[in-house]
């Protein structure tokens, strides 16, 4: 190792370097061959700690990561020693570890095996709830806490998913691996909803829904990015990535600077950001050159729609209902069930749409806040004030954000004077 | 399973509930979120409480016995009205707590109740 002895503070920014731009690819590299994450886990924070020891005194390495992958593998070769009762395992471990490649000039090149962990965290066998968790944790290294706030789960709870996950993981002998083709596309769906999952709700279509009411946006779309990156002719990869991509372009407009909620039909184009629009219209013409069409590029193609807004001045409101209805097609979730009858009230009238909630079915919506703002902006159009006066209540008692229910205790205040 | 649900409320929210400009939304939030409970069917009890100042709080220690005028603890926020909640598990009754409109300005604590 050269580089002279530099001073804690170089030391640790070069840790914390290595830390944001390789922690998912280390940890990747390392749990694709030990097969246990809590294992990898533990190794390479130790070799992180031992990096922030060791680095004031002989100077950064030339090669961080690679200091870092030998420190981890280490740790890992004599976890596994102590474990196996013969040793045996520890050899064969030794030598998958050791096959880090060393290119040309001498910059250690180790495959990215980040697309094996995507998958390995929403394997089947992972439960539902804790595969996006597993993501957030492995990948990016959040703590519990941060990701049960994000959830409204408690820490302590959150943290016992993790751990029942990741020994699932080992103790089931779940594969590092690419799926082949015939699992493919259900497997990458796995993957794609458990990224949206971090996203939240990528629509503002309805006045008085919260798109993103939870959530951790920016993480989501650096997932986003990462699948679609690492998958480029994946049709639903580049869609989801739109998607999220058109619903974060319009934050700035969602509220004033007081904070005060508005609703999509009256933003302010202007703040809505122009380089993310362009990004999620290029990434979404990359997944329609694929042919494949699906659920997450359907619901990109509609916020494209909304996005054209800024252009054309107008919302071409006949193409998202039919956008909707093939949605409905292949993904009738109940967002998608109450987005359609939002167009239908635009293209047909408020009584058309009513007749279209009133499919819904009732259990489905029990809690379900963006049916009860639709419905009671319907009712109130259509002049049935008392039933738009609890549905207003109804949409008040279930919204999350002081700001949403402010804005909905000010339209069911108009109904009394109207 | 009962999770009870502890309002604590600051000040300011506290004068919300008489304040003519504010009284409306503020009343209007609660029997909203009342409604959706009762809704959902998942509220089993719960009431508004009267501000801290009309609180008394009573200790019977060594056998003195000691009234104060006052709440329990003197804290910024305080208990400003509580549910009862019947749901299948703690996420259930965190996702009601984040919908109290007190999680908004004060806090919304959950505890389990004891099965006696």
């Amino acid at each position: 190792m050269r580089g002279d002895p530099v001073g804690g503070g170089e030391a640790f920014l070069a840790a914390e370097l290595a830390a944001r731009d390789s922690y998912g690819r280390l940890l990747a590299y390392l749990a694709a061959r030990c097969r246990d994450l809590a294992a990898a886990e533990d190794a390479l924070s130790d070799a992180f700690c031992s990096a922030l020891r060791a680095w004031p005194r002989t100077g950064v390495p030339e090669r961080p990561e690679a200091w870092l992958l030998t420190a981890a593998r280490r740790r890992l070769v004599d976890h596994h020693r102590r474990l196996t009762v013969e040793g045996e395992a520890a050899p064969q471990l030794a030598a998958a570890l050791a096959d880090a490649q060393v290119d040309a000039s001498g910059r250690d090149v180790f495959p990215d095996e980040r697309l094996k962990l995507l998958f390995a965290c929403a394997h089947p066998a992972i439960d539902e709830s804790a595969r996006t968790p597993l993501m957030l944790q492995i990948v990016l290294g959040l703590d519990a806490g941060r990701i049960g706030s994000a959830f409204v789960v408690s820490p302590a709870a959150m943290s016992q998913r993790l751990v029942r996950a990741k020994s699932k993981i080992r103790d089931a002998r779940i594969r590092f691996e690419i799926p082949d083709l015939t699992e493919w596309r259900a497997r990458m769906h796995s993957v794609l909803e458990a990224i949206y999952a971090a996203y939240g709700t990528a629509w503002d279509d309805i006045a008085g829904a919260d798109a993103q009411r939870r959530g951790l946006a920016s993480q989501a779309i650096w997932f986003g990015r990462l699948a679609a990156a690492l998958v480029p002719d994946d049709a639903e990869a580049q869609g989801l990535l739109a998607l999220m991509l058109h619903c974060e372009a319009r934050r700035a407009a969602r509220r004033t600077s007081s904070g005060a909620y508005v609703p999509l039909d009256r933003q302010d184009v202007g703040l809505w950001s122009r380089p993310m629009i362009d990004e999620a219209e290029r990434v979404l013409v990359a997944a329609a050159a694929c042919g494949r069409p699906g659920r997450f590029q359907l619901e990109a193609a509609i916020q494209s729609v909304h996005a054209h807004r800024a252009v054309t001045h107008r919302t071409d409101w006949e193409a998202i209902a039919l956008l909707y209805a093939g949605l409905l097609q292949i993904a009738p979730t109940v967002g998608a069930r109450v987005g359609y009858a939002a167009a239908l009230a635009e293209t047909r009238g408020p009584a058309v749409s009513l007749d279209e909630l009133e499919r819904v079915p009732a259990a489905t919506v029990t809690t379900y806040q963006p049916y009860w703002a639709l419905r009671a902006s319907l009712l109130a159009r259509a002049g049935s004030t008392k039933a738009a006066r609890e549905a207003y209540a109804r949409a008040i008692g279930l919204s999350e954000d002081g700001a949403v229910r402010a804005f909905l205790l000010e339209e069911a205040a108009r109904l009394s004077t109207a | 399973m009962k999770y009870t649900v502890l309002i604590y409320e600051t000040p300011t929210e506290f004068e919300a509930r008489t304040d003519a400009a504010r009284k409306d939304a503020y009343w209007g939030a609660y029997r909203a979120y009342t409604q959706a409970l009762r809704e959902a069917g998942v509220m089993v009890g719960g009431a508004a409480l009267h501000p801290a100042g009309s609180a008394t709080t009573v200790r019977q220690h060594d056998g003195n016995r000691k009234v104060q005028d006052g709440p329990y603890a003197e804290a910024k926020e305080q208990l400003g009205g509580y549910y009862i909640l019947e749901v299948p598990d703690l996420d259930s009754a965190l996702e009601w707590a984040g919908r109290c409109p007190a999680s908004a300005t004060g806090a919304v604590e959950v505890r389990p109740n004891l099965n006696m």
